[in-house]
Order: structure tokens, then sequence, then C-alpha cells
């Protein structure tokens, strides 16, 4: 906790992207994901250009390319649904390398892939220059309901220290002997989840009340108002607004 | 399991995003009832130990290992409001945060990996604490069968999304039969891991599990060596909010309308499922296929003749049916509230501040 407390996808820096304010990355991210999904499949070079686009980005926030393709990982359970469409959907059908692929499943596999890897590409930058706190901040300026926005600010903060609680709990079962090896084994993980449910809860109640005790009434009041200026917004957007032209072009075309 | 971007299409998930908000906006209204002004620290708290409990490894057998998903235990331990909120912030955080899951396919993940659970798992635990005997086996057996039902049924969600906004052709019944087999599975190990779980809460805090509320005996005081009835407090009569029918209304007409409307445009567009059997003639087959198959893949086969009005049907049929699910669910437990005990009320509203 404290100053200095980031999640693990941040990544310190000090570029124009890093310095953005948080709610025109994310509107600017947003927009750029809804540009990409509208994006007809056919049109190969638009997601290229897309993909150009980002890499463009990533460069300006120095961001490696090393980091945002180990970060794509997480979208490893969805490649393997797109690696199977060739195989199951019907259609016309064409031959590589001896295997009959269909051809409606090839373009399925594509489009899940291309628009799926943007997508995570966009969110890793967005999360990699953009800290916890000011993610939190700038959903709220864009309007999300103040309760949301505090529910998820304490989310993040306590979800460091429940997640630590629980690995304390695991180091407690190993050093007893306890190795979890089967569905045997489930009764002992169950009650260590009931348990951690009592303690997130008497904790939250602990806090309200702390909060309650220092003038707590139900709205947590806003600090640092700073809208974005004009400059800042038009830098924000300009992701997106390159990307609309090559959209409206594949549309079109 | 979270859904990314591009895999169903844009107005599609821009429907299911309207249909999230609301239900975000109703769970909002209906948590500050539950939880008062403690909803925010509380909330937030339950939200992070759904995302720390969605990290916990149940080894299945060698090698494999499965976590819980979270939807039926948020319901159960905390109430249906405070559940869809936890669920859906945590979503919503491990979109932006994680990248876990795209920004577009936000409103589908949060309406089928938090809604659809809650409410089915709240529907279906409300339904059998009516019948099982009120005792702690009553809740936990409930429960099970809960999360039992609640995971293929987000799956069943899933695929009728992915039906009318899919990006690709892939027949609407294989995806069904694929989803639903692996989520049974899943779902019978949800349930045991659920049922563990409240079980194990309820054996040292039954107070604190929403769902079990009514089962500890009410307060006795002794007063001159006999047990009597501790006088409940006085319950104050509850806050009228605003006008819930007209929120009701509104709410219906605009899932609606969207449902039907949206959908049309999305299955005019012309790489639907129907361009492929068109194309391809494989309608008869099809039919033939998705009629053994179940009720649900009929609507996307019967879409070849007509596929603007199928579309919107199915749109609407899933509306209807989510609102009949969720209307009973409110039914239920509005009548439980109003014959629960005065103790229960007073539990309820005492602690508002």
């Amino acid at each position: 906790m404290g100053a200095g407390h980031a999640h693990r996808l941040y990544r310190r820096g000090d570029s124009p992207v890093h310095r953005l304010p948080p709610h025109t990355k994310l509107a600017a991210v947003l927009g750029f994901v809804l540009v990409v999904v509208t994006t007809p499949r056919e049109a190969v070079w638009a997601f290229a250009l897309y993909a150009a686009l980002l890499a463009g980005v990533a460069a300006r926030a120095r961001v490696p390319a090393g980091f945002v393709l180990r970060r794509l990982a997480i979208e490893i359970p969805f490649v393997a649904f797109a690696v199977l469409m060739p195989f199951v959907v019907p259609g016309e059908s064409t031959t590589v390398l001896g295997v009959s692929l269909s051809v409606p499943g090839l373009w399925g596999a594509w489009n899940v892939l291309a628009k799926g890897t943007l997508g995570v590409a966009a969110s890793v930058l967005l999360a990699a220059t953009t800290e916890l706190r000011d993610l939190v901040l700038g959903l709220q300026r864009l309007g999300l309901p103040s309760l949301l926005v505090q529910i998820a600010s304490f989310m993040i903060r306590y979800g460091d220290v429940i997640t630590d609680e629980m690995r304390r709990m695991s180091v407690a079962r190993r050093s007893r002997g306890f190795e979890a090896r089967g569905v045997r084994h489930w009764g002992v993980l169950a009650k260590s989840a009931g348990a951690l449910f009592i303690r997130s809860y008497e904790r939250g109640e602990r806090v309200h009340l702390a909060m309650v005790s220092r003038g707590y009434t139900g709205t947590m009041p806003l600090l640092d108002e700073r809208p974005a200026t004009r400059a800042q917004w038009a830098g924000a957007l300009a992701l997106p607004l390159a990307a609309l032209p090559l959209c409206l072009f594949a549309l079109l075309g | 399991m979270h859904v990314p971007d591009g895999f169903i299409n844009a107005p599609v998930s821009a429907a299911a995003g309207v249909v999230a908000a609301g239900a975000v906006a109703v769970s909002l209204r209906g948590a500050r009832k539950e939880l008062d002004e403690r909803a925010a620290p509380l909330a937030g708290l339950v939200a992070a130990f759904i995302f720390a409990v969605q990290m916990l490894n149940f080894p299945v057998a060698a090698g494999t290992s499965g976590h819980l998903l979270g939807g039926a235990l948020a319901a159960v331990l905390v109430g249906p409001w405070t559940g869809v909120l936890c669920v859906a912030v945590v979503l919503l955080m491990q979109g932006v945060l994680f990248a876990d899951g795209g920004l577009t396919a936000l409103g589908v993940n949060i309406t089928v990996m938090g809604v659809t659970t809650v409410v089915v798992a709240w529907a279906v635990f409300r339904g059998l604490r009516l019948v099982l005997p009120r005792t702690r086996g009553g809740v936990t057996a409930a429960t099970f069968v809960a999360a039992a039902v609640s995971v293929p049924a987000s799956a069943t969600v899933f695929t009728l999304v992915y039906a009318v906004g899919g990006t690709t052709d892939v027949p609407v019944g294989k995806v069904l039969t694929a989803m639903l087999g692996v989520h049974v599975l899943i779902g019978v190990g949800e349930a045991v891991i659920t049922a563990l779980t409240v079980g194990a809460v309820l054996a040292v805090r039954p107070d604190l599990v929403h769902g079990a509320r009514g089962l500890t005996a009410p307060l006795k005081l002794r007063v001159g060596g006999e047990l009597v009835d501790a006088v409940p407090a006085a319950a104050p009569e509850p806050a009228r909010a605003g006008s819930p029918k007209k929120l009701w209304a509104g709410g219906l007409l605009t899932a609606l309308v969207l449902a039907g409307v949206v959908s049309f445009y999305a299955s005019a567009s012309p790489d639907g499922l129907e361009k492929v059997a068109a194309d391809q003639g494989i309608d008869a087959k099809a039919e033939e296929h998705a009629a053994a198959d179940s009720p649900l893949a009929d609507y996307g086969v019967r879409g070849i003749g007509s596929a603007r009005l199928s579309g919107g049907l199915a749109g609407v049929i899933g509306v209807t049916a989510t609102l009949a699910v969720g209307t009973g669910a409110f039914w239920i437990t509005r009548r439980r509230r109003a014959a629960g005990s005065g103790a229960d009320a007073g539990a309820d509203s005492g602690a508002r501040v």
C-alpha cells in the first residue's frame, strides 16, 4: 500500500502517453476498439494499419514490443477456440498441406484472432501507461456511478491485501504438510475460501467503521478536479480518429 | 472464459452493454437497501474476495485444475444485488487492468458471467429454500443445485448471444452442444466447491450468509430465570424509492426494443449463418440436425427463411424469458420478506445510521 503501489501491468515512465489524463485515454481506447470491431474482416490491410497505429502509440509511450507481446498471452484460451474453427465450420472447403479446412471457418478464426489481439494490445497499452488510481478516477470522470467507482476503488485498494491473505493461508497449509492433489482435498480448500470470505467481510466492516468515525457519509470527496484541456483530448483521440477513416474506407470499398 | 473483442458483433455487444448497465443500475438501488452506506466498503471487499478466490486452484486430476467462477457464491453469501455489483466490478477491473476480456465485450461478459449466474443461482436457491427443510443442510443443498444450474445457464445465454451476434458461422446447435457438454461438468465442480465454501461459512458465521437469513434462532432474553423472546427492534418504515413501476416499465421497453430492433440489424449482416446455409445449400441438413438438438437451435435455423424476423424474435423471446425468471425471483423474495419475522426486518433496517 501507500505511495509507489502499482499493478502488475503498469510500466513506470514519463512519456506523452503517460501524462495524458486517464479519462481521455479510456475514451480513446474504447473508440479505437469499437472502430476495430466494426471493420469488416475481409479488409486485411486495415488490420495491418491498425496494428501499425498501436505500434506507433507503443513507441511514443516507450513501451517495448516484448512487454506488449508477453501480455498478449491472456487471450490463449480463445486462440484455441479460433484454431478449432476451420475444422468445425461447414461450408466451402479448401486444402492446405493435405488438410481440408473450411473457408468461412478460416475467415472466422482470422476475425477473432485479429480483432481480439488488437483489443488486448490496446488494453495492455492503456494499463501499461496508467496508474490504478488514475484509471478509477478516469472511469469516474467518464460518468460511472459514484457508488460503483467507490466499490471498484475499494476492491483495488484491498485486492492485494486479500490476495496476500490467501497466500498466507496457502503457506500455512503447506507448512503443515498439506498438498492439494485431487478432488479429495477440495474440502480443505473450500474451508480456506470460507475463512477468507469471513476475514474479507469482517475487514470490510472494520474499514467502514473506521471511515464512519472519520466522517464518512457515503460519498467520497473528489480531491483533484483537473479537467482535460482541448490539446490533451486531441492527443488522446488521435488514435481512434486515425483509425476511423480506415474503417470507413473498408466498409465502403 | 472472458469474451474478447471481435467475438460478438458491435450492435449485439452494444445491446448487451445496455442490458448490463441496466442490471447494474437496478443492483445499485437494491444494494443500497441491502447494505446502506456500508455498500461501498463491504461490496468492495467482497469483490476483492471474489477476485482472490478466482485464483484459488482446485486440482481435479493429474495436472489439471479448475477455479471458481463465483457468481452463485456471491449470490448466496451477500445477496443478489451486491452479488451482481461485485461480479460486475471484478469483470470491469479485469477488462481494464488485465486486458482480460475485451472492452467492447464488457457488456457481454457482465451479462453472461455476472448477471446470468447471479440471477439464475438466486432464483433456484430461493425456490429450493421454499421446499427444502430450513436447516443448514437445506441451505447447503440449495446452494449446490443453484451453483450447478448457474454455470450451464450462463453457457446457454452465451450461446444465445452468439447465435444473434456471433461473427463466425459455427452452427448454433454445435456451439450449444459443445458449450453445454463442457459447462455441465464445470457446473458440477463449481457446485461442489460453492456448497463446501458456503457450508464452511455457515459453520462459523451463519449470520454472514445472506441466503441463510432466518436460520438463526430469534434472540432470547433470560428474565428471572426463564427465556422470553426479545422484543424486536421497531422496524422503521422502509423509504419509498421513487416509483419502481416506472423504472420497471422503462427498462422492459428499452430491453424489448433493443432486442427486437438491434438484432434485426444484426441478423441482416451478410456474413451470418443464414448466408452460408443458403449459399452452400445445407438448409435441409441443418434443419434436421438442429431440430433434433434443442429448441434454442431452432431459432437460428428457422431464421433461414426470414432471417430478420427470427433474429428479432429470438431477442424478444430472450428478454421475455429473462424477465420471467427475474420477476419470479423478485416476487419470491418480496413475498418471503413480507412474510419474514420481525427480527429479520429489524436486521435489514436496523443498521441504518
